[in-house]
C-alpha cells in the first residue's frame, strides 16, 4: 500500500520506539500531526517551540531514549534552537523534525522560510534536508542511530512538505545502519589498557573526575568497582552527579566553580587524574596553566576532538567508558591510599565546619535549607530538575544524588528557562516517580508559560521555586567583581502564587524556615502540578566559589557566621 | 610549517559547508581549500592547507567527526605529492613573448593563451617552485593570477585510508 512521506515518518517513528512528542503544529508541517492522529504516539502541545526541544531534552535524559520534538518551518524551527544548542552542549539524544517548505520554493524567500540546516548546522550532531519522499525512512534510521550512539547528540531532520505530502510503497528498511563516516571507538586497544594499568599502580594520590559520560554509557557500577578496588576518590562534575553515591565513602561530591572545597583541593593535590567520560570544561578547572600541576592524566573518552582540547594528557583511552572499564578492571589489583584518604578526611572536616548546614538557624529562608528540607521530604530519591543560576548550584549541592539520572539541568550551555519544559519531558519518562522542579524566579519567568501544558497534561510536577527578586548568580558577581553595582540584575515578578492558581495549578508561599516542610508536604499530597513559593534570602552567596580565571583551589569561601 | 590535510567525503549538498562551518566555528584558518572527484564515485576529496598556528591533530580529530567525512589524514610529514597549479596572466608586448615563454619553461611551465597585449603562462608545481617563478615574471606586471591551491597524494603503496586500517587493527586485537 501507498503511504505519504508524513506517514511514512509516522511509521518509522514508532519503529524507533517513539511513543511521546513534544511539539508544536504550523503550515509546514501539518501533514505530519495530521498523519499523527492514526499512530500510537502522544503529541504534547507545549506553549513555545522551545519548550519542546527542552522537554524532548529532558525526556531523553530522565528515560535514555531519544526524545523528539517537532515544529514548523521558519521561526517554529528557530525557536527550537536554545533546546538543541542545549542538547548539543550536554550530549542528550533528541531528533527535531521541522517542516520546510516545498523544495521547488526553497532559496526564495518563501513564508516561513528559514535556512534550518544553515541554522542548526553547528548545533546539531549532525543534520538533514529530506527534499523527497523517497528518502524518508533511510534518513530517520540514521537519524535515530547517530543520535543515540557513540556521543550522543542532537540531529534535526528538515523536512520540506512535498515530500511530507508525496507518496510511495513503504518498506522497512532492515539491517544495521552502516555510514561510510561514522565509527565511534567502541573498546581501547590493550596496549593502552596496560600503560594506564602501570599508572595507576604508581599513583599515590589519584582522583577520579566522574562526568556525564559515567551515565551515559550506564558505567556506574563499574565506576563504582573501579574506585573500590583501587581505593580512588571520586569527584563529579554537575552532570556527573548521582555516577556513585553520594553517601559513599569514595564520595568527593561536585567539583569545580562551586565545588566542595575539599574535592578541588583532591584534585590540585593529585599525582594522577582519571577523567572518565568529561571534557575538562572551563567551570571545572580552573586557571588551565595552574591546573592540578602534578598530575598525570589518563583520559577515557569517545570522542576524540575532546582529548588534549583543554587540557593535554598523558594517556588518552579512546572507546566506551563501560567498556573501557570493564576491560581495566580484570588488569588491575587492589590498591590502598590511607595517607591519601586521611589528608583527604581532614580538608573534608574543615568544610563541614563551614557549610551553612552547620549554621544555627538565625529565623532567615535560605535556599539551602528549603534544598534540604526537599530532600528530607523526598528521602532523597526525587528527579531533580533545574533552570540555571544560583538555585542550580545549591540544588547540585544540597540535594546528595544517590542515584544516577535523578538530576537534569543544563550544565554546558546553561541555559535560563530550562526548568518547567524540561520537567515537563521528565515526567512523561518516569511517571511512577517524583519529579521536582527546583526553579529560580529568573529562570522560571523564562519559561513560565509551560505551567499550561503541565495542567493540560496533568503531569504530577512539583515546582519549587526559591524567589530571591535578583538574578542572583549574575547578582553575586556584581557583589564580587563589580563592587556591589546591580546593574540589571534586581528583577520584580509577578504574584506567583497567584499566577500559579490562574493556570490552575495550587500554590503556596513560604516565608519562613518553619513552613518549608508542611509546604513541601502540601505539594506532596496535592496530585498534579504544584508551585510552592520561597521567598528566600536576597543577596546570599554561592560558596564556595573559584573566580573566573583564579587556580581551582584558590576559593571564596564562606564566611564564619556572624554572632 | 603548514600542515596538509587529506580529506574523503561523501559527495553530498551541504557537505564543504559542513567543512567550511567547522574551520570557523573552531577557530581554524584554512590557507587553501581544494575539492573534486577522487577515484571513488560518490566520494569527494579535499586537500586542506592550515598554517602552524594550527594543531593538525586538533583539525583531524574534527574533520573525522562530522558524519560525512569518510577518512582523514595528515601528510604533512609524510612522503606524498604535492602540487598546485596556477594560471599567471603578464602584460606581454610581442617582443616580450619570448621572454616569459623561456622564464616559463625553466620551471617546466607553458604558455597555455597569447593576446595583442598579455599571455597567460600555465605552472604546475609545490608553492616554492610557482613563488620563484612569480618573482621573475612580477617585474614585467602580472595582470591576475589563479591558483588551485595544493593538492596531495602519498606515494607509493601508501594510501589515504588511515582510519579503516586502524579501525580493523584494534577490532582484531580484541
Amino acid at each position: 500500500m501507498k503511504l505519504t512521506g508524513a506517514e511514512i515518518m509516522m511509521e518509522c517513528l514508532v519503529k524507533e520506539g517513539v511513543d511521546t512528542i513534544f511539539g508544536y503544529p504550523g503550515g509546514a508541517i501539518m501533514p505530519v500531526h495530521d498523519a499523527m492522529l492514526k499512530y500510537p504516539v502522544h503529541h504534547i502541545l507545549t506553549r513555545h517551540e522551545q519548550g519542546a526541544s527542552h522537554a524532548a531534552d529532558g525526556y531523553a535524559r530522565a528515560s535514555g531514549k531519544v526524545g523528539v520534538a517537532i515544529a514548523t518551518s521558519g521561526p517554529g524551527a528557530t525557536n527550537l534552537v536554545t533546546g538543541i544548542a542545549t542538547a548539543m552542549m550536554d550530549s542528550v539524544p533528541i531528533v527535531c523534525i521541522t517542516g520546510q517548505v516545498p523544495v521547488h520554493l526553497i532559496g526564495g524567500d518563501a513564508f516561513q522560510e528559514v535556512d534550518v540546516t544553515g541554522v542548526t548546522l553547528p548545533i546539531t550532531k549532525h543534520n538533514y534536508l529530506v527534499t523527497s519522499v523517497e528518502e524518508i525512512p533511510e534518513v530517520v534510521r540514521e537519524a535515530f542511530h547517530i543520535a543515540r550512539s557513540g556521543r550522543p547528540g542532537p540531529v534535526l531532520i528538515d523536512f520540506c512538505k512535498n515530500a511530507q505530502l508525496g507518496e510511495m510503497e513503504f518498506e522497512y528498511p532492515e539491517g544495521e545502519v552502516s555510514l561510510l563516516g561514522y565509527h565511534p571507538p567502541e573498546r581501547a586497544p590493550k596496549a593502552d589498557l596496560e600503560e594506564a594499568v602501570k599508572l595507576i599502580e604508581a599513583a599515590e594520590r589519584p582522583v577520579i573526575l566522574a562526568g556525564h559520560g559515567v551515565q551515559m554509557s550506564g558505567a556506574m557500577e563499574e565506576l563504582r568497582m573501579f574506585a573500590t578496588k583501587t581505593n580512588t576518590p571520586v569527584a563529579m562534575t554537575l552532570l556527573g552527579l548521582g555516577s556513585l553515591p553520594a553517601s559513599d565513602p569514595l564520595s568527593l561530591g561536585m567539583m569545580g566553580m562551586h565545588g566542595e572545597a575539599y574535592a578541588n583541593e583532591a584534585i590540585q593535590n593529585s599525582d594522577l587524574l582519571l577523567a572518565f567520560g568529561m571534557r575538562f570544561d572551563d567551570r571545572v578547572t580552573g586557571l588551565l596553566s595552574t591546573y592540578a600541576p602534578k598530575a598525570k592524566k589518563i583520559h577515557v573518552e569517545i570522542d576524540a576532538t575532546e582529548v588534549h582540547k583543554n587540557v593535554a594528557v598523558d594517556l588518552p583511552l579512546m572507546g566506551d567508558l563501560k567498556n573501557v572499564l570493564t576491560d581495566i578492571i580484570p588488569m588491575l589489583d587492589e590498591y590502598d591510599h590511607p595517607q591519601w584518604m586521611s589528608e583527604i578526611a581532614e580538608w573534608k572536616a574543615e568544610t563541614k565546619e563551614r557549610s551553612i548546614m552547620s549554621w544555627r538557624d538565625d529565623g532567615k529562608l535560605y535556599t539551602a535549607h528549603a534544598i534540604r528540607a526537599l530532600w528530607n521530604a523526598t528521602e532523597g530519591d526525587s528527579l531533580v530538575v533545574t533552570g540555571v543560576g544560583q538555585h542550580q548550584m545549591w540544588a547540585a549541592q544540597y540535594y546528595e544524588f544517590e542515584k544516577p539520572y535523578r538530576l537534569l539541568t543544563s550544565g554546558g550551555a546553561g541555559t535560563m528557562g530550562y526548568g518547567v519544559p524540561a520537567a515537563l519531558g521528565a515526567w512523561f519518562a518516569k511517571k511512577e516517580e517524583d519529579v521536582w522542579l527546583i526553579d529560580g524566579d529568573g529562570s522560571f519567568q523564562m519559561t513560565q508559560s509551560e505551567l499550561a501544558t503541565l495542567v493540560q497534561e496533568g503531569a504530577n510536577v512539583k515546582i519549587a521555586l526559591m524567589n530571591n527578586s535578583f538574578l542572583g548568580m549574575v547578582r553575586q558577581w556584581q557583589e564580587f567583581f563589580f563592587d556591589k553595582r546591580y546593574a540589571a540584575t534586581p528583577i520584580t515578578g509577578p504574584d506567583f502564587v497567584k499566577l500559579a492558581e490562574a493556570f490552575g495549578v495550587p500554590a503556596k508561599r513560604v516565608e519562613k524556615p518553619e513552613d518549608a516542610m508542611d509546604a513541601i508536604k502540601f505539594a506532596q499530597e496535592t496530585p498534579g502540578p504544584v508551585l510552592i513559593e520561597f521567598r528566600v534570602e536576597m543577596e546570599e552567596a554561592v560558596y564556595p566559589m573559584v573566580p573566573a580565571g583564579a587556580p581551582l583551589n584558590e576559593m571564596l569561601r564562606r564566611p564564619i557566621q556572624e554572632e | 610549517m603548514d600542515h596538509t590535510i587529506v580529506a574523503l567525503v561523501e559527495d553530498k549538498p551541504g557537505v564543504l559547508n559542513r567543512v567550511a562551518s567547522l574551520f570557523r566555528r573552531r577557530n581554524f584558518n584554512i590557507k587553501s581549500l581544494n575539492v573534486g572527484n577522487s577515484e571513488t564515485p560518490d566520494v569527494s576529496r579535499m586537500t586542506i592547507v592550515v598554517d602552524d598556528s594550527v594543531d593538525a591533530s586538533k583539525v583531524e580529530a574534527n574533520l573525522y567527526k562530522l558524519v560525512n567525512v569518510v577518512d582523514v589524514q595528515d601528510v604533512t610529514d609524510q612522503p606524498a605529492v604535492i602540487r598546485e597549479l596556477a594560471l599567471i596572466k603578464v602584460a606581454a608586448t610581442p617582443g616580450q613573448r619570448a621572454e616569459v615563454a623561456s622564464l616559463a619553461s625553466i620551471f617546466r611551465g607553458s604558455i597555455v593563451d597569447v593576446a595583442s597585449d598579455s599571455v597567460v603562462v600555465q605552472i604546475t608545481g609545490t608553492e616554492d617552485k610557482i613563488a620563484s617563478l612569480l618573482e621573475l615574471l612580477n617585474p614585467l606586471g602580472v595582470l591576475e593570477m589563479v591558483r588551485t591551491g595544493n593538492i596531495a597524494m602519498m606515494r607509493g603503496a601508501m594510501s589515504g585510508k588511515r582510519y579503516y586500517q586502524e579501525k580493523q587493527t584494534v577490532n582484531s586485537g580484541q
